[in-house]
């Protein structure tokens, strides 16, 4: 196939849009310009947005490494871990030479060496409900690949008070879900799990394993609805929850309504402050 | 009776509540959230919502992993993970 209509259809993208890129930029995006539905006034979007990854394991690896390669233009990776061997397996955002770094940094030099239009925060802090909104504050879209149910609940609450879109994904063995929060518009995390299982009863990753390239499917969607939300095409996962079985090669998508009785997004919250971990835990003395 | 349970028909004893049909399955209440009809049924209301007769229950199980490596308990030393 000839370059030249591509080039040509590549230089009408740009010139329909009033950016600045550089020939660098326009070289490395020319795949994202050349769709109609992405195009310069799209790359731009990706350029100018913010996105905060919860963790940069599992799931925030792959999330960042997509969303670094397309050019979003801030990300911040919250994680107060250190790489360690047994995280190599899956994490690909880290490598054999980065262990004992904070996750943080060797995601951040991983995103970074990629695509130098990209700044990494980095916050190596434990989130608690005395620090998640001023983190979160600054971005547009969160993205939480967590793997414990305080995290998952405390940033549901959170991005809910702060009507801040979420996308929300969890792993287990040889199986994902996955769904898209838009505060206000759709339904939340509480909507369908209103409250956590109770302590114990649902294994962690870490005493039940987990299949590496799960993450890499889970979170790669994670990352496809995050650039969906930024370029406003599409559909997204609001509304449902999408589970994948790798063993079975299925997906099944579970419709979720917005629930009117949901403590913290319903018609009468009874959830109207952040629940901490340490509350949490106590449950269960 | 006849159901379609998570996308697929099944066969149920008639007359059985959501906590029932769970019992029935084996599954533990505690590991589940539950739609019937595409709306959710809150915990409370397990023992008394009725499943009947061309239901659609969706049963869908809590996870929680992210698949990180580096968990460690709390700080009160429970078993619940709270690294991320």
């Amino acid at each position: 196939m000839s370059l030249r209509p591509a080039v040509r259809n590549l230089e009408s993208a740009i010139e329909n849009h009033d950016m600045d890129f550089t020939e660098d930029q326009i070289l490395r995006y020319s795949r994202h310009i050349l769709l109609p539905e992405v195009g310069g006034e799209g790359q731009e979007k990706l350029l100018q947005a913010k996105v905060v990854l919860v963790g940069a394991g599992g799931l925030g690896s792959p999330v960042g490494y997509y969303l670094a390669a397309a050019g979003v233009g801030t990300i911040g990776v919250i994680d107060n871990d250190r790489v360690e061997i047994s995280n190599l397996q899956r994490q690909i955002a880290h490598h054999t030479g980065r262990l004992g770094v904070d996750k943080a940094d060797s995601a951040k030099e991983t995103y970074e060496t990629l695509n130098p239009d990209v700044r990494v925060v980095t916050h190596k802090e434990r989130l608690t409900s005395a620090n998640i909104k001023g983190i979160i504050k600054d971005y547009d879209i969160v993205v939480d690949g967590s793997d414990n149910f305080p995290t998952r609940y405390l940033v549901n609450d959170a991005c809910v008070m702060m009507k801040k879109r979420l996308v929300s994904a969890a792993v287990f063995r040889f199986e994902g879900q996955v769904t898209t929060i838009v505060p206000g518009e759709g339904p939340c995390y509480r909507c369908l799990f209103e409250v956590p299982p109770p302590p114990g009863m649902v294994p962690s990753c870490q005493e039940a394993g987990i299949l590496g390239v799960v993450t890499g499917v889970i979170g790669t969607i994670q990352a496809t609805e995050v650039v969906k939300l930024i370029l406003e095409i599409g559909g997204t996962l609001m509304g449902s929850l999408l589970l994948w079985n790798a063993l079975d090669m299925s997906f099944r998508r579970v419709k979720v309504p917005r629930n009117p009785d949901c403590p913290v997004c319903g018609q009468h919250p009874t959830i109207t402050e952040l629940i901490d971990y340490e509350q949490f835990c106590s449950m269960s003395h | 009776m006849n159901i379609t349970l998570n996308g697929e028909k099944k066969e149920v004893p008639d007359g059985i509540t959501v906590l029932g049909l769970l019992q029935h399955l084996t599954i533990q209440p505690e590991r589940v959230a539950i739609e019937l009809n595409e709306s959710v049924v809150r915990k409370k209301g397990y023992s008394t919502a009725q499943v009947q007769d061309g239901d659609r229950v969706e049963i869908v199980s809590f996870m929680g992993g992210g698949a990180y490596g580096a968990s460690r308990p709390c700080r009160r030393n429970c078993n619940l993970r709270t690294a991320i």
